[in-house]
This record gives structure tokens, C-alpha cells and sequence, in this order.
């Protein structure tokens, strides 16, 4: 097949006759979990890359509307399992705007260590596993051993190791103690360390770089046209973080950069996620020496925040104010309106498009899941790439399917 | 006597010695075929990961071709889309093999239950260890493993007979639904009708 | 490389600078009934689906270069809205960080709606995902079919009259016993 035919992805049928199809998952073991693509070959090289997804699809926009604001936290949480709080984070962040709620200055705080934490959770995860699928195992193992301390972290907060579904409507399931705080503190001391460990085993491993570096270029128009974000669209160039745009929760007081990076390529891809770590890291020690005490409830909003266990426990007006913030007849009312707000999650810009119809739930909880826009963008990004270089790509825009289908 | 004994006997005796010894091998050489579509795969990760290093219990070769795998580990929800997909691959894999069902969603459907997610892999196919959680912390995968090395252990024979047995289907009784659709029929529902839900 | 430090921080939503794009938005669609709204600080749009195309690239023009979010709502069970559905195109200027919500109405029978996908080409699988979840076709997409649900599958699990645990299809599989595997 001559060369000039090949460059040329909008071929017709008739001319594709020398190419050849390979089906690529679903059950893949760099496919994370549940993708499939239809790859359209000539040789090694990949024309066009079609991507079959829904394998994964579990109807969780048709539960957001059964279950109530504060029901539906567990269900978020298993929307990008590998930074659940991110999810929850953000979906409290859209009900709040709903119904019009301010956190407490130590709430708002606990929430950024959190993200943060998860940031650093979700970036270590998918460096790691894309090295494994590389082929460096190393990497992955050290990757792990910081994720456990995370791990840990999540657990001495809300009881849960992994689905914490810690959050709440204007405050969180519980306040947290002194030893969390030397938990968070003792775990920034140790990181750089095991960073540099985990970073020279990634970015200077050669074979990583040849493989990543050049894969999978996105330019900054297809990047700002396919509605990419988070590290993708910051790797192309694309200079926009939410954290820094529209402020919420602490940011707008801590003092952090935006890692961002030229190449939009695989390398550049992890480059931003690297940096970001320890901007992260940066942002979690200022934040938990800024720390405020207080309430972690928002005070005189009435039904639409549940109060704090102990004065559940200990008071009867506690117990009534729980009784009526719990019970579907009496619950609070949402404005008949929609909205929609935006965190900056560790994989892009994961919304909530919320609307509310005067009841205690959403009549519509949308999610804006950044997995689908990127995956949209993988045919872009595989053109004139090898065979090799799909799992390079998919490990670099970090897909996770059950965002991705929900 | 000695002969009578023997003859009582026949090869029982040493039949069962090899049944033993095949036992042995297979269930502390498990090879297990992750079938990972969810929330539970990460903690799979886990649990092959540095801190819970399960390679300490012989199952740590992880083989994503079901041709070589004999433990198939379904950890997270499997969809209306993605059964087909499993059973093939359950289908795919030689004998002896065996199957865990990790946490809720793969269990019963768990907090999913919706129009898409089956409700339990068991309805369809066959499993032999269920892991409850959601999802389940490292340890318990650990201890279902042993517990499917004792189950193997104790049951196992050398040409696979017990699995010859098993030959209805394992998971919840199922109903006539067509005759459930006739009794909701009768009492005035149309298959239009939002509250109409054949099987619930 | 760039480490870029937190410069010119954006102000989303700023009054001025919206009022002006308001003003061109509205300058550039004459004879166009648009219904503007504001609700926590965010502008809303509300225009007639018969001119969608005119109204989608008119903001582009005035600087929306990013489709963030496409999404439908089946106003079935809503009040007393007029219309079932309600289509619902988030936009973003990345260098300014504005944002718009631009909504139209539609209404049964007729389902159809120009697609989006010349205007930005990120419109692609989120009007494949609403057509999926709602049934509302898209014209003009190059390439329109179901996402995320089987090809197969006949209902259109988003709207109210469609029951949550669905009407059986998830149980509607063969069964593998262990004996014939």
C-alpha cells in the first residue's frame, strides 16, 4: 500500500483494502479494567482506532435520581475508584451551590487535604500502572506503598479504607483527630523521598521515555475543541486549572503553582502529573499547618445539613434535628433550578449538572466525566502511532471506565 | 484375610492417595486469570502489590490469557454488555478451574441495582467462593484464596469428578417469569406502565 | 517544559465582561428569542430549537471555544413544564473562563435536532450518550449510534417512564453450569 494512502484516515472502504482489523479488549490487561477498541491496522501501524465503550455501564445518573443528596455519595464514590473522595468532593460541591450552602472555614480545609491526597493517589496509581503495562514492574510496587499510606490516611478518618464516602451535605460524617493530622504531617515528611525513588524509576527509566516520548500527540486546538482537561489539556498547553480559575474550597488561600508542559505528548502527560504530586504535597503541608478548629458543620441552614454525631448522640435536640434532616417526608427542599458546578479532579474537570425540582433529591444529577471526553480524543491522538504505542496512550489519559460508562 | 482386605479394598487405597496428590499441586499452584472491571480490581492490585503481597500464598501469577489460568477472580460489577464477554472467557479456560466472586457487586449486584448490572455473577455462571465488601479489604481475598486452597484440598479428585455433578444451575432459583408477567397482567398493568418491573 | 506560577487569575462570571459578550451574542442573532437568566452567578440562555446551529456558532464566534458539557433532562415529571425534554449545551472560554448555559426545549413527537459536531467535534459521544440515555436524534452526526448500551437494547433507560431496575433485560441471559463449562 503506498505510503500517501495510509496518512490519509478518511479513506474510503475501497481503499483500505490492504488493512487489517484487530479487536483490542474488552478484557485487555492494559485496557484498565473494561475498554474496547477496533483497530484498523496496515502492518504496525495503526490507521484509525475505534472505540466500543459501555461494558461498564451501571446506570448511575438513573440512581442519582432515586437516591437523595446524601445517599447518593456512596454511588459517586464508585464513579473514578481510584480517587473516590475526588467524587465526592465534587458532587457536594455541586449540591452546595444548589441549595446555597458556605462551608466552615475547617471543613473547607479538610476537604483540600483531601483532594489533594487524592490527587497524589490517583496520579501515583496511573504512573504506576501504565510503567507495569510498559513493562517495569518496579515501579508499580513502590507506587502501591505510597497508596497504602493514603490508604491508611482515609482510614483513620472515615472508617473505610477505600469507599469512604466521607463527605456530607455542608460538613462530613465525622471531624477529624490530632493523630490524622500527624498521620498527614508524618506522610508529606516522607514523600519527597519516596518520590524521587518512584520518579527516577518512571521518568528516567529509558525505556519509558522511548516509549512515551512523540506517542500520542494532542495539539492545544483538538485539546480545547474535544473539551479536554486536567493534565491532558495541561500537557498540550493549555493552561487552565480550577483550582486557580474559580477557587473553591481553600484554594483561593494557599499558594500553589499550575504545572503545565508543551509536548502533548505521553511524556509531557506524566511530566505535568509529577509535577502536580508535589505541588500537591506543597498544598497539603500549608494547608495542615493552616488547619482552623470549629465546626466542621455549616451552622443555621436548617434541614439541609445533618448535625454532628455527638450532639446526635448526646442531645435530644441533636437527635431531632437528625430525625427530621434524615427522614424522606421531612427533609429539606432544593431551589427548582438547575446548575452546574465543576472540581478540579485528578483527571480533568468533573462536574455536576444538578437539577433540582423542590424535593430532597435531584430530579437530574448529570456527571460531566472528564474519561469520556479524553477517550473521545484517542483516535486523534493514535493516528500515525504503532500497535505498541496504544497501551502507552490509553496508561497517559489515565481512562477509568466506570467514569467513563457510569 | 490379608488377600480378602485387599480384594475389599481394590485400588480405593491408592486412588485416593492420588486424589490427594493432585489436590495438593492444584490448589498451591493457583494461577488466577483477573477478570477485573471495577472498583474490586484496584483492590486486586492491592493485594498483589508490596504491602500484601500475595505471592507469600501461591497465586501471585497473574495471566491475563484465560487459556493459562485456572482461578478466575471476577472483582467488580459485571454489566449487561460485559456478561457475554465472561462467560466466553469462563468457558475459555481449561480444567480444573474455579471461580471467586469478589465483592458485592459481582456477589448479589450490591448497591447497583439497576436496569444494567446482573444482579450476581452466580445467575449465570458458576462460583465457587463469594468475598463480601465493598470492596473487599486485601486480607479477605487472601482468605478466600486459602479457603478455596482447603475447599480444592479436601474435594479435589484426580480426574475432576466432582465437577461433573454440578449440573444445575448454582445461583438463586429462578421463577417462571412468564408467569409472573400474566399475574401483573391480570391485575391491570401494561408492559408501558412506569410501575410495570417483570421481575420485582 | 513550563512551570507556569499562578498569574492573571481569571474572575469566572465577571458582570462586565459578560455583559458584553451578552450584548455581541445578542447583537448577532437578530430575530432570535433568547431568554436570559442568571442563578448562583451563572448565565443561562434559553433559545427556540429551531435555530440551535445559528445560536451554537454565534457563541463560538464570541469566544465559547469549548464545549464542556452536553446533556439532556426528561421534564416528564417537572412541574408543569411545556416541553418533555430539555437539551442543555454547557460552554466555556478557556482563556477567559467565562461560562454559558445555553438550553433548549423539545417535544414529541419530533425528536430531532441539528448536531453539534461542526460546531465543536467534542459534541461527538456526548450526543451519541444523550441519544442513548433519551432517544433524541441528532442530525447530521457522522457517526450515530448507541454508546454505551448494547446496539440492541430497545428502551431509553434516562427517561422518567423507564423503570430503574429496568424491564428484565438484565436477567435475560443463558445460564453455564458448571457440569458443561
Amino acid at each position: 500500500m503506498p505510503l500517501e494512502l495510509i496518512e490519509d484516515p478518511s479513506l474510503g472502504s475501497d481503499k483500505r483494502e490492504g488493512l487489517w482489523t484487530l479487536n483490542f479488549g474488552p478484557q485487555h490487561p492494559a485496557t484498565h479494567t473494561t475498554l474496547r477498541l477496533v483497530l484498523q491496522l496496515d502492518g504496525e501501524m495503526v490507521i484509525d482506532a475505534e472505540p466500543d465503550i459501555g461494558f461498564l455501564h451501571s446506570g448511575f445518573e438513573k440512581l442519582g435520581e432515586v437516591l437523595d443528596f446524601n445517599q447518593y455519595v456512596t454511588i459517586v464514590d464508585r464513579m473514578n475508584y481510584i480517587s473516590p473522595l475526588a467524587n465526592e468532593i465534587a458532587w457536594h460541591h455541586s449540591v452546595e451551590k444548589l441549595l446555597g450552602i458556605e462551608l466552615t472555614p475547617r471543613c473547607k480545609y479538610i476537604r483540600t487535604i483531601f483532594a489533594e491526597l487524592m490527587r497524589i493517589h490517583d496520579h501515583l496509581l496511573c504512573t504506576g500502572t501504565c510503567v507495569l503495562d510498559l513493562g517495569g514492574a518496579t515501579a508499580f510496587m513502590y507506587a502501591f506503598n505510597e497508596r497504602e499510606a493514603i490508604y491508611e490516611i482515609c482510614e483513620r478518618a472515615s472508617g473505610q479504607r477505600f469507599h469512604t464516602s466521607y463527605t456530607r451535605v455542608g460538613g462530613l460524617l465525622y471531624d477529624v483527630t490530632d493523630d490524622w493530622v500527624e498521620m498527614v504531617k508524618k506522610y508529606c515528611k516522607n514523600f519527597p523521598k519516596a518520590f524521587r525513588d518512584f520518579e527516577g524509576l518512571v521518568m528516567k527509566n529509558r525505556i519509558f521515555v522511548e516509549r512515551t516520548r512523540d506517542v500520542g500527540v494532542l495539539s492545544k486546538e483538538d485539546a480545547i475543541a474535544g473539551g479536554a482537561t486536567g493534565p491532558v489539556a495541561r500537557a498540550s498547553g493549555v493552561v487552565r486549572d480550577l483550582r486557580r480559575d474559580e477557587p473553591y474550597l481553600a484554594y483561593d488561600e494557599l499558594d500553589f503553582d499550575v504545572c503545565a508542559s508543551q509536548g502533548g505528548d505521553c511524556y509531557a502527560r506524566f511530566q505535568v502529573r509529577m509535577m502536580e504530586m508535589l505541588e500537591s504535597i506543597k498544598i497539603i503541608e500549608q494547608a495542615i499547618e493552616k488547619l482552623p478548629s470549629g465546626p466542621i458543620y455549616a451552622a443555621g441552614t436548617g434541614k439541609e445539613t445533618i448535625p454532628d454525631k455527638r450532639e446526635v448522640y448526646r442531645s435530644i435536640e441533636g437527635l431531632i434535628h437528625h430525625f427530621e434532616g434524615i427522614m424522606p417526608n421531612r427533609q429539606m427542599a432544593s431551589p427548582k433550578d438547575s446548575v452546574y458546578a465543576a472540581t478540579e479532579s485528578p483527571n480533568g474537570e468533573l462536574g455536576y449538572y444538578i437539577v433540582g425540582d423542590g424535593s430532597f433529591r435531584a430530579y437530574r444529577a448529570r456527571t460531566r466525566p472528564p474519561s469520556l471526553l479524553h477517550f473521545s480524543l484517542f483516535a486523534r491522538m493514535m493516528r500515525g502511532c504503532m500497535l505498541s504505542d496504544v497501551v502507552a496512550v490509553l496508561g497517559s489519559i489515565n481512562i477509568i471506565a466506570a467514569e467513563l460508562d457510569r | 484375610m490379608a488377600t480378602q482386605i485387599n480384594k475389599q479394598l481394590g485400588d480405593n487405597v491408592f486412588l485416593t492417595t492420588l486424589d490427594a496428590a493432585a489436590s495438593w499441586g492444584r490448589a498451591n499452584s493457583l494461577w488466577p486469570m483477573p477478570f477485573a472491571t471495577a472498583c474490586c480490581g484496584i483492590e486486586l492490585m492491592s493485594t498483589a502489590a508490596s504491602k500484601h503481597d500475595l505471592s507469600r500464598f501461591g497465586s501471585e501469577v497473574m495471566r491475563f490469557s484465560p487459556r493459562q489460568c485456572d482461578l478466575m477472580i471476577v472483582a467488580g460489577r459485571v454489566v449487561m454488555k460485559m456478561l457475554p464477554v465472561l462467560q466466553r472467557i469462563w468457558l475459555q479456560m481449561p480444567e480444573p478451574k474455579w471461580c471467586i466472586s469478589m465483592g458485592a457487586c459481582a456477589c448479589s449486584g450490591g448497591v447497583f441495582d439497576t436496569y444494567s448490572v446482573v444482579q450476581g455473577i452466580d445467575r449465570f455462571m458458576p462460583v465457587d467462593v463469594y468475598v463480601p465488601g465493598c470492596p473487599p479489604r486485601p486480607e479477605q481475598l487472601i482468605k478466600s484464596i486459602l479457603d478455596l486452597q482447603a475447599k480444592i484440598q479436601s474435594g479435589g479428585t484426580v480426574n475432576a469428578r466432582e465437577f461433573k455433578l454440578r449440573v444445575l444451575p448454582e445461583g438463586p432459583s429462578r421463577f417462571d417469569e412468564e408467569e409472573l408477567i400474566r399475574i401483573r397482567e391480570r391485575n391491570g398493568f401494561k408492559l408501558e406502565d412506569p410501575k410495570y418491573d417483570p421481575v420485582h | 517544559m513550563s512551570n507556569q506560577p499562578s498569574t492573571n487569575k481569571a474572575v469566572p462570571g465577571s458582570t462586565s465582561q459578560m455583559e458584553s459578550t451578552k450584548a455581541n451574542l445578542v447583537a448577532a442573532l437578530p430575530g432570535i428569542e433568547l431568554t436570559w437568566s442568571v442563578f448562583c452567578d451563572q448565565d443561562r440562555v434559553v433559545f427556540p430549537a429551531g435555530s440551535l446551529l445559528k445560536v451554537l456558532k454565534a457563541c463560538k464566534s464570541a469566544g465559547f471555544d469549548q464545549l464542556t458539557d452536553l446533556t439532556a433532562v426528561d421534564l416528564l415529571e417537572y412541574g408543569n413544564a411545556a416541553d418533555r425534554f430539555e437539551i442543555v449545551y454547557c460552554l466555556l472560554n478557556v482563556d477567559s473562563g467565562l461560562r454559558l448555559i445555553a438550553k433548549t426545549h423539545l417535544s414529541e413527537p419530533d425528536l430531532t435536532i441539528p448536531s453539534a459536531t461542526q460546531v465543536w467535534f467534542g459534541a461527538d459521544w456526548l450526543e451519541r450518550e444523550v441519544y442513548d440515555m433519551y432517544g433524541i436524534i441528532f442530525d447530521g452526526h457522522p457517526n450515530f449510534k448507541r454508546l454505551l448500551l448494547p446496539q440492541e437494547f430497545q428502551s431509553f433507560p434516562l427517561r422518567k417512564d423507564y423503570p430503574v431496575k429496568g424491564r428484565g433485560e438484565r436477567h435475560n441471559f443463558p445460564v453455564v453450569t458448571r457440569a458443561e463449562s
